[in-house]
C-alpha cells in the first residue's frame, strides 16, 4: 500500500514545487510532489531530462538549466508521483487525484500549492477556429511532442512571444510574421522602470538578442496592430489586423496566441483562500506574505501561482514556502527560518528588478479585456462579449450570476478560459474595480472525474482508515 | 501544420486509431500531438454550435481536445500515446447535429 501520511505534500513540479520539495526534504521532512505531467519541469523545464541533443539546441540554455533541479530530485527523500491530476484539496490538508482512471489520496500536515501559470485567454474574432493555438501550445509540441509548427503567424506580446518565435526558427521552421499588439505609448510608460530593470542587464540583452535574431532572418514584424482577427470557416485561413495606418491580410493555417501569463488559482480560489486584483499584471493573485504563507494556515503558495515572476523567482519562492512550512509544523524553529529566508529574499527581490519594465512594456491591450459584442469569451459554451454586457443591463452585477444568466463558465475548463475576460467586461460596465466584481467561485472536483473512480477512492479511504 | 523535428526525440514507432483511422506516432507523444502531426486538429463538434474544434493549450487547461477512449471523455492533450490505442470521437451532441 502506497504512504499516504506525509509532514508536506506538494502540488506542481515546476521549478517552484520542485524547490519547495527538494528543500523540505532536506530537512528530514517527509514530501509528496504531485504533478499531472509524465515528468518532473513544470512549464518551462518540460521534459528536460529526457531530451535530445537536437532538442536542447532549439530550446537553449535557460531550458536547460532545468536539468540540474530534476537530477535533484531524482536524487531526494521526494515520493514523487508523475502523471497524477490533483482534483480536490480540502482544508485539512487531504488531497485527492487521479491517475489512469484511479483515484489517490494523500494528506499532509502542509500543503504547498506550486501550480504555476496558464497563458492568458486572447478573446479576438475566430480564436476558437481549429488552427489556432496558444504560443506556449507550440512549444510544448517541441519540447514533448518533437513537433514544429510551420509558417505561423504569432500573434500579441511578450517575452515568451519572442522566446517561441526564435525556438521556431532554431527548428527551422521561422514564422511567417509576428503581429505584436505593444504600442510606443508601452514602451513610453515602461521606461520609468527602464533603471530597476538594467540590475537584469543579463535579461534585457537576452531579450535584445531574441530581435536581432528575428531581424536577421527576415521575419516581418508588425507593431501596434489592432482590430486582429482570424479569418475562416471551419479552420483558420488568415490573420487579419491594422497596423501603421494600414489593413493587413497574412494567409496562414496556423495562429499561435500569446498575452503572458497569469496564475492559475483553481486550487487556492476552491480553497477560498484570499485573492487581489494586480492592476499591472492584470490578474488576480492570491494573498501571500514573503515566504508564501497564504490566509489559511495549512497552505502556501510558490512560483507563478503565486503572481508572474518567472522560473528562477519560483525556484526561490519555493525554497521559502519550504521553511515556512517546516517552520510551521514544527520541524525548524522560527529563528533559523528566519535566518534561512533572508538571503533568499534579497535574491529574489534582484531577480524581479526587471518585472514591472516587462509588466507594463507588454501589458495585454484593451481589446483583450473588452472585446467586441460578437466576439466568443466563453470557449465552451460560446457565449459572447455583447452576452455578458446584456446580462450586465439585466442586472448580473458579478461572474457568477453569470452562470446562472446564460451558463459562462459552467463547462468542462470551469471558467480557466473566460473568468478574467468575464470579471474585466462586468468591471467596466458596472464602473466598478476588478477587486469589486470578483471571480468565478471554484469547486472540486477541479477536473471532471469518473464514478468509478470516485467509488474505488472510497474503497481506498475505507482501506486507510481501518488499518 | 506541423512537421516532426529532423531529429525526432524518439525512432519508436507507434501507431493507434482515432475513429478507425490509423495514425502514426513515434513514443513520447500526446493523442494530441499525434493528431497535429497527421493534420487533424478539428477533433470535435461543440454542443453549442456545432462548429469545429480542436486542441488549443497542449497543457490541460482548455479542454478543447476531448477525445473518447474506453467509452470515458478525457482531454487528448494529456494522455501518452500507447501501440494500438483506440480513440475515438466525442459524440456530437449539437442539435443540428444528424
Ligand atoms: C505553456 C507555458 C510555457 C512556458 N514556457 C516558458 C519558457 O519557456 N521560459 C520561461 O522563462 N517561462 C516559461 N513559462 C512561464 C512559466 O510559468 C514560469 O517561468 C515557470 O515555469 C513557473 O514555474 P512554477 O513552478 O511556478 O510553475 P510551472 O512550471 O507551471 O509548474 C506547475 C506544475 O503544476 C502542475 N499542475 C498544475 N495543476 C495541477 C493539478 N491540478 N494536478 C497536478 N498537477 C498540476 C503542472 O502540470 C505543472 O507541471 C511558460 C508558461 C506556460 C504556461
Ligand atoms: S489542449 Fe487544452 S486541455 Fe488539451
Amino acid at each position: 500500500m502506497m504512504q499516504s501520511q506525509f509532514d508536506i505534500v506538494v502540488v506542481g513540479a515546476g521549478p517552484a514545487g520542485m524547490s519547495a520539495a527538494v528543500e523540505a526534504a532536506k530537512h528530514g521532512a517527509t514530501v509528496c510532489l504531485l504533478d499531472e505531467q509524465q515528468r518532473a519541469g513544470g512549464q518551462i523545464y518540460r521534459n528536460v531530462a529526457q531530451t535530445t541533443p537536437a532538442q536542447a539546441k532549439i530550446l537553449g540554455k535557460d531550458y536547460l538549466a532545468g536539468g540540474r533541479l530534476v537530477q535533484e530530485l531524482g536524487q531526494s527523500a521526494v515520493d514523487h508521483r508523475a502523471g497524477v491530476t490533483v482534483w480536490n484539496v480540502g482544508e485539512d490538508g487531504a488531497v485527492t487525484y487521479s491517475r489512469n482512471e484511479q483515484a489517490g489520496q494523500v494528506r499532509g500536515q502542509h500543503v504547498i500549492i506550486a501550480n504555476g501559470a496558464t497563458e492568458r485567454p486572447v478573446p479576438i474574432p475566430g480564436w476558437t477556429l481549429p488552427g489556432v493555438i496558444t504560443a506556449g501550445a507550440a512549444q510544448i509540441m517541441m519540447k514533448s511532442d518533437g513537433l514544429v509548427a510551420q509558417n505561423a503567424v504569432l500573434v500579441g506580446s511578450g517575452p515568451l512571444l519572442y522566446l517561441v518565435a526564435t525556438q521556431l526558427l532554431a527548428a527551422g521552421a521561422p514564422p511567417k510574421a509576428l503581429v505584436e499588439t505593444q504600442t510606443r505609448r508601452n514602451l513610453m510608460s515602461a521606461l520609468p522602470h527602464f533603471f530597476g530593470a538594467v540590475k537584469d542587464w543579463k535579461q534585457l540583452v537576452k531579450g535584445m538578442r531574441f530581435l536581432v535574431t528575428l531581424k536577421r532572418a527576415k521575419v516581418p514584424r508588425y507593431t501596434a496592430a489592432s482590430e486582429i482577427a482570424v479569418e475562416g470557416t471551419d479552420h483558420a485561413q488568415a490573420v487579419t489586423f491594422r497596423a501603421g495606418g494600414k489593413d493587413h491580410r497574412i494567409e496562414t493555417d496556423m495562429v499561435l496566441l500569446h498575452q503572458g501569463v497569469v496564475p492559475n488559482t483553481q486550487i487556492s480560489r476552491s480553497l477560498k483562500l484570499d485573492h487581489r486584483f494586480d492592476d499591472i499584471q492584470r490578474c488576480f493573485h492570491p494573498v501571500t506574505d514573503a515566504l508564501g504563507q497564504s490566509s489559511h494556515p495549512l497552505f502556501s503558495i510558490a512560483g507563478d501561482g503565486a503572481g508572474i515572476g518567472g522560473a528562477k523567482v519560483a525556484a526561490i519562492s519555493g525554497r521559502l514556502a519550504a521553511l515556512n512550512a517546516l517552520a510551521s509544523i514544527g520541524k525548524i524553529d522560527a529563528g533559523l527560518r528566519d535566518t534561512q529566508a533572508a538571503g533568499l529574499i534579497r535574491s529574489r527581490q534582484s531577480e524581479l528588478s526587471i518585472r514591472p519594465f516587462l509588466d507594463v512594456l507588454y501589458t495585454p491591450p484593451e481589446e483583450v479585456f473588452a472585446p467586441a459584442d460578437d466576439t466568443i469569451i466563453c470557449r465552451c459554451e460560446e457565449v459572447r462579449a455583447g452576452d455578458i454586457r446584456k446580462f450586465a443591463a439585466m442586472g448580473c452585477d458579478g461572474p457568477n450570476r453569470t452562470k446562472v444568466f446564460g451558463r459562462c463558465g459552467m463547462g468542462p475548463c470551469q471558467g480557466r478560459n473566460c473568468g478574467l475576460t468575464v470579471t474585466e467586461i462586468l468591471a467596466a460596465e458596472h464602473k466598478r474595480t476588478q477587486n469589486e466584481v470578483g471571480a468565478f467561485r471554484i469547486r472540486a472536483p477541479l477536473k471532471p472525474v469518473t464514478l468509478s473512480e470516485l467509488s474505488a477512492l472510497s474503497d481506498t479511504i475505507h482501506q486507510d482508515k481501518t488499518q | 501544420m506541423f512537421k516532426p523535428l529532423e531529429t525526432p526525440p524518439s525512432d519508436e514507432q507507434l501507431s493507434f486509431t482515432f475513429d478507425g483511422k490509423p495514425v502514426a506516432a513515434t513514443r513520447g507523444m500526446s493523442v494530441a500531438g499525434a493528431l497535429f502531426q497527421s493534420s487533424t486538429d478539428a477533433i470535435r463538434n461543440t454542443p453549442v454550435s456545432g462548429s469545429a474544434r480542436g486542441p488549443f493549450c497542449m497543457m490541460g487547461a482548455c479542454y478543447d481536445c476531448l477525445v473518447q477512449i474506453d467509452g470515458v471523455t478525457v482531454q487528448a492533450c494529456q494522455i501518452p500515446v500507447t501501440d494500438g490505442l483506440v480513440v475515438s470521437r466525442v459524440p456530437n451532441t449539437h442539435k443540428g447535429a444528424e
